[in-house]
């Protein structure tokens, strides 16, 4: 392929290499004042216009169909399925106006190309047109917009309380997962307390850290609410996971969040997609340094009940890491002050203004 | 020989009684201009026109350099497997036994965003046409003030400067990309790019801040206050309109940005927390508590959405002048277009958000930003069919620049369409940060703000430099780039549908992300061939700044008053009396009229037989 690319500049530079001398020989012969001609080129020019529009489309159209199934790799989340409704009812709509506009302007290049002895048509505004075109976009605009907000409200409302929680922590360079144990609750960590054991900073003096238990991949049951908590403890990162439409920064000092629901397990993706070797993946998606582009996890989706004996055979952090635990028991005061739970202000202030609605 | 010839030379100049222009300062007004020291006439100078191709000069070779690297990361992203050892002589040891480094990957990436954005397209773009056409077409001597202007260019020559001088560090250029979020571009830990190279970046930016202010001032005072007689705003050709909105949204946004680089400095250097929080790196936990990275993403987005329309205003500007002049057609709906100008303006100031829909940001502030972003789409669509109607029924001379300014159209709808995908923020949770973003944003306001350049270029060279450009080369060039534009930039959305993220240095870790291979490799040959094609740019314009054929005063037989002075005019423009405007700068092919043009400066008691009625009065 460099083979190839070598020698398509090279034939590009014998192009030029051509033109210059042609370009030598013209200015030789033409000296003194310029006086524009419209000849031949005009016409050329006029024609190529049409050929690079009738070329152009046919070619686009064709490898956008070509593509179009290693675009459209299976979704499998439930909001994800209406944004891309709304993501091809947009496209649509916008391949209209694409092709159209694009049209005019290729055809009315060719169309109105200078004629010796014509006169271009006088003609300065027309409001009532103006009005029109300005009207149909602000109305078809004002639907997408519409469409979007329900969209965008329904994703970023308040996850439901059946929610499965756990907490994705973004650092150079991976993914560190943590869910709540058994009460539920993913108890309160601090970055002070971070080492190279306890990479989450969990508080084991508190009661709700105890039975917390970190992963290596994530683990979601299908058909259930996932409500991901999401942290980072260095530079930005992003949680994005492309089969469900999942994207949200991991801020450090502020903690995110996202929930949607997954509908299809691993193994029915592998299945349909023929590939064993599929995995749902989580990419960081907010440069981070020099591994960012190698920075991911696994999201893998099980059916309840395995999901159900996955999470019982998981051993806390604590039950696995004795002395971390003992040096906590050891020290008698509570370590610092507490950072809160992975709980954000924003959303409480959504859920008003979306009250106020 | 040639040296006598080159552009504002002094033989026009010496005719020019450069009287009026220095009246009101205090410049030494008993210096003659033959006497002036070459110094102070072709380096220091304070005459728009000189400063103008400096600007202009400067951004070619920045746009050299932008592209430059642009095709390092190209053949990196095409090619991921091939041995590099051969680039070794060129990037030394950032080359790692024939592998590029990760790291210095994303310094490339910053750094071409970081010198298109703002040293070609901000600086290269309206710095050379607000300086060349605003005192020509507003018909003054020169700016309100030679000498900031002057300070302008040398304020943005010195950020070059230090920006080109990071790319030799040993430490790397900046690394943290283009927008520079912290905590990356705050901690050395994180990437080497961020300690000497950040450095260095916000040290340029910021004097480049001050550059741009310096402009800005410039343009907007005269354009209020140095008009010719009869010259009311609502006579002002497009361009002037469109450099006056722009270099007002400069001035408003560019501080913001400086604030931000200055909070910035304040957390790298002196321990601050500005947007610092909670962060454990190299093995400890840094001090910083309380901070907010998010509300550095706020402050660079209120600079850094305007900025996007201070980018792609002047292209608009210079594609409505050129594509009425050669479609030799009034512009379509002249009020409409600075009414959608003057739209566009304002909502640029309240759309910066939607780069932050999935950043944490409360989600109510995503719908009204979504709101927001949307009803920008209408005055871009308002301009776009103005265009088209421009064209309809007109009577079209091809030249390089109406070729270009075609280009320009048809990116610019193609590229603002995706605008509405990514501007509704259920979608943008899919869309944001892939390569569906970057496919967008170097659709309209990358290769369409370029066109616009070009366009530019074309269109007043016989103006700066009293010479043609070749328009076959121009042909060649026009349709090499748009071609090239397009075979990059279309598959770049299929890769972003499927969901790549950019900034990737390689997708070969993902499952996801590899049924593309293919793909990036076309869009590598692509993009190499866009950068060849270049060339032929570079060669004409050299080339016929020397050895050009010679152009006479009104090479396109355009309206405005730029065209009235002489082929070369001298240091105030017009050698004698400056001409006073009687009509709008768009009488083409006015029925009536002997010629298929009337100029500005011709009062309508000349041209009785194509008066309309509502202008027999003013006869």
């Amino acid at each position: 392929m460099i083979a190839l690319g070598i020698l398509l500049a090279l034939v590009l530079l014998l192009v030029v290499f051509g033109l210059l001398f042609r370009l030598q020989i013209l200015t030789s012969i033409f000296s003194g004042s310029y006086v524009r001609q419209i000849g031949l080129s005009n016409r050329v020019n006029a024609i190529l216009m049409l050929v690079f529009m009738v070329v152009g489309m046919a070619a686009f159209a064709y490898s956008f169909i070509a593509n179009f199934d290693k675009m459209n790799p299976p979704i499998a989340s439930v909001h994800g399925l209406h944004t891309e409704r709304m993501f091809w009812i947009t496209m649509i709509i916008i391949g209209i106006v694409f092709v159209l506009t694009q049209v005019a302007l290729f055809v009315y290049s060719y169309k109105y190309q200078y004629r010796e002895g014509r006169r271009a048509f006088f003609y300065s505004h027309n409001n009532k047109i103006e009005v029109i075109w300005t009207v149909i976009p602000a109305i078809v605009m004002a639907g997408l917009v519409f469409g979007g907000w329900k969209e965008w409200t329904n994703i970023m409302g308040p996850a439901p309380a059946n929610s499965v929680e756990l907490e994705i922590m973004g650092k150079q360079f991976n993914f560190l997962v943590r869910y709540p144990g058994r009460d539920g609750k993913l108890g309160p960590i601090n970055y002070r307390l971070i080492d190279a054991t306890n990479e989450f900073g969990f508080n084991l003096n508190d009661q709700r850290s105890l039975d917390d238990f970190t992963a290596g991949e994530v683990h979601v049951p299908k058909g259930v609410p996932v409500l991901l908590h999401i942290r980072s403890r260095d530079v930005l990162h992003a949680v994005y996971s492309p089969h469900f439409r999942v994207q949200m920064y991991a801020v450090p000092g502020m903690p995110t969040k996202f929930w949607f629901i997954p509908t299809k397990t691993t193994d029915e993706m592998r299945a349909q997609t023929g590939n064993p070797n599929f995995n749902y993946e989580i990419a960081c998606n907010q440069i981070c340094g020099r591994g960012h582009f190698a920075m991911k996890s696994t999201i893998i989706v099980e059916e309840p009940d395995d999901y159900v004996a996955w999470y019982a055979q998981q051993k806390s952090f604590a039950e696995q890491n004795p002395d971390v635990l003992a040096a906590f028991k050891n020290k008698k005061t509570p370590v610092i002050e507490e950072v809160p739970a992975a709980t954000t202000a924003a959303p409480a202030a959504t859920e008003k203004a979306q009250a106020a609605l | 020989m040639a040296a006598t010839n080159i552009p504002t030379g002094g033989a026009h100049a010496q005719e020019a009684p450069h009287v009026q222009h220095h009246a009101a300062g205090d410049h030494h007004d008993e210096h003659d201009h033959h006497d002036q020291h070459w110094l102070f006439k072709y380096v220091f100078s304070q005459d728009h026109k000189w400063i103008a191709k400096q600007f202009l000069i400067s951004g070619i070779v920045w746009a050299f350099i932008g592209a430059t690297l642009s095709t390092l990361f190209r053949i990196q992203l095409g090619w991921p497997e091939a041995q590099l050892t051969w680039l070794e002589p060129l990037l030394g040891r950032w080359v790692e036994g024939g592998k590029l480094n990760p790291e210095f990957y994303l310094a490339l990436v910053t750094m071409h965003g970081t010198i298109m954005v703002f040293f070609v397209l901000t600086a290269g773009l309206s710095g050379t046409f607000s300086n060349f056409l605003i005192p020509l077409q507003v018909g003054a001597r020169d700016m309100a003030s030679g000498f900031m202007n002057m300070l302008s260019f040398w304020f943005f020559f010195v950020a070059g400067v230090i920006m080109f001088i990071s790319l030799f560090l040993e430490t790397g250029p900046a690394s943290a990309g283009w927008t520079i979020y912290p905590p990356l571009s705050a901690l050395p830990q994180a990437i080497p790019g961020s300690g000497a190279g950040q450095t260095l970046w916000l040290v340029s930016m910021a004097l480049f801040i001050v550059s741009q202010l310096l402009g800005g001032v410039n343009y907007i005072t005269t354009i209020i206050n140095l008009r010719t007689a009869g010259m009311s705003m609502a006579k002002l050709p497009l361009t002037i309109w469109s450099f006056f909105l722009t270099a007002i949204l400069g001035l408003l946004s560019f501080p913001v940005l400086f604030s931000a680089a200055l909070l910035l400095i304040f957390d790298r250097s002196f321990g601050t927390s500005f947007f610092l929080s909670d962060i454990y790196i190299g093995g400890e936990a840094l001090n910083h508590v309380g901070g907010s990275p998010i509300l550095f993403q706020h402050l660079f987005w209120f600079l850094g959405h305007p900025e996007v329309y201070i980018v792609i205003m002047p292209a608009m500007g210079i594609v409505s002048e050129v594509l009425a002049t050669n479609a030799r057609k009034p512009i379509f709906g002249y009020r409409a277009m600075i009414g959608s100008l003057i739209g566009i303006s304002l909502l640029s100031f309240v759309v910066w958000a939607h780069h932050m829909f999935v950043t944490g940001m409360n989600p109510f502030l995503g719908s009204v930003f979504m709101f927001l972003t949307l009803i920008i789409a209408v005055p871009s669509a308002v301009k776009t069919f103005n265009w088209l109607a421009t064209l309809w029924r007109g009577n079209i001379r091809f030249t390089a620049a109406m070729l270009f300014a075609i280009g320009f159209v048809s990116l610019f709808v193609s590229g603002g369409l995706t605008g509405i995908i990514l501007g509704n923020a259920a979608l943008d949770i899919q869309m944001h940060n892939t390569y569906f973003v970057v496919a967008h944003f170097h659709l309209v306001m990358g290769s369409s703000a370029f066109f616009g350049m070009f366009a530019g270029v074309y269109h007043w060279f016989p103006k700066m430099f009293g010479r043609m450009m070749d328009e076959k080369l121009g042909y060649v060039h026009f349709w090499l780039t748009i071609l090239a534009a397009y075979l990059v930039f279309l598959p770049m959305h299929y890769v972003g549908i499927a969901g790549f993220p950019r900034r990737y240095y390689a997708y070969t870790a993902y499952e996801s992300f590899n049924q593309f291979g293919d793909l990036n490799t076309f869009i590598s040959i692509a993009a190499i061939m866009a950068f060849f094609a270049q060339f032929i740019f570079l060669f004409n314009f050299v080339y016929s700044i020397f050895r050009g054929r010679r152009a006479t005063e009104n090479p396109w037989n355009s309206t405005t008053l730029e065209w009235t002075t002489p082929v070369e005019p001298g240091h105030g423009n017009w050698p004698g009396a400056i001409p006073a405007v009687y009509r709008w700068p768009y009488d083409y092919s006015k029925p009536g009229a002997p010629e298929d043009f009337i100029p500005q400066h011709i009062p309508y008691s000349q041209t009785v037989s194509s008066n309309l009625p509502y202008e027999k009065e003013m006869e």
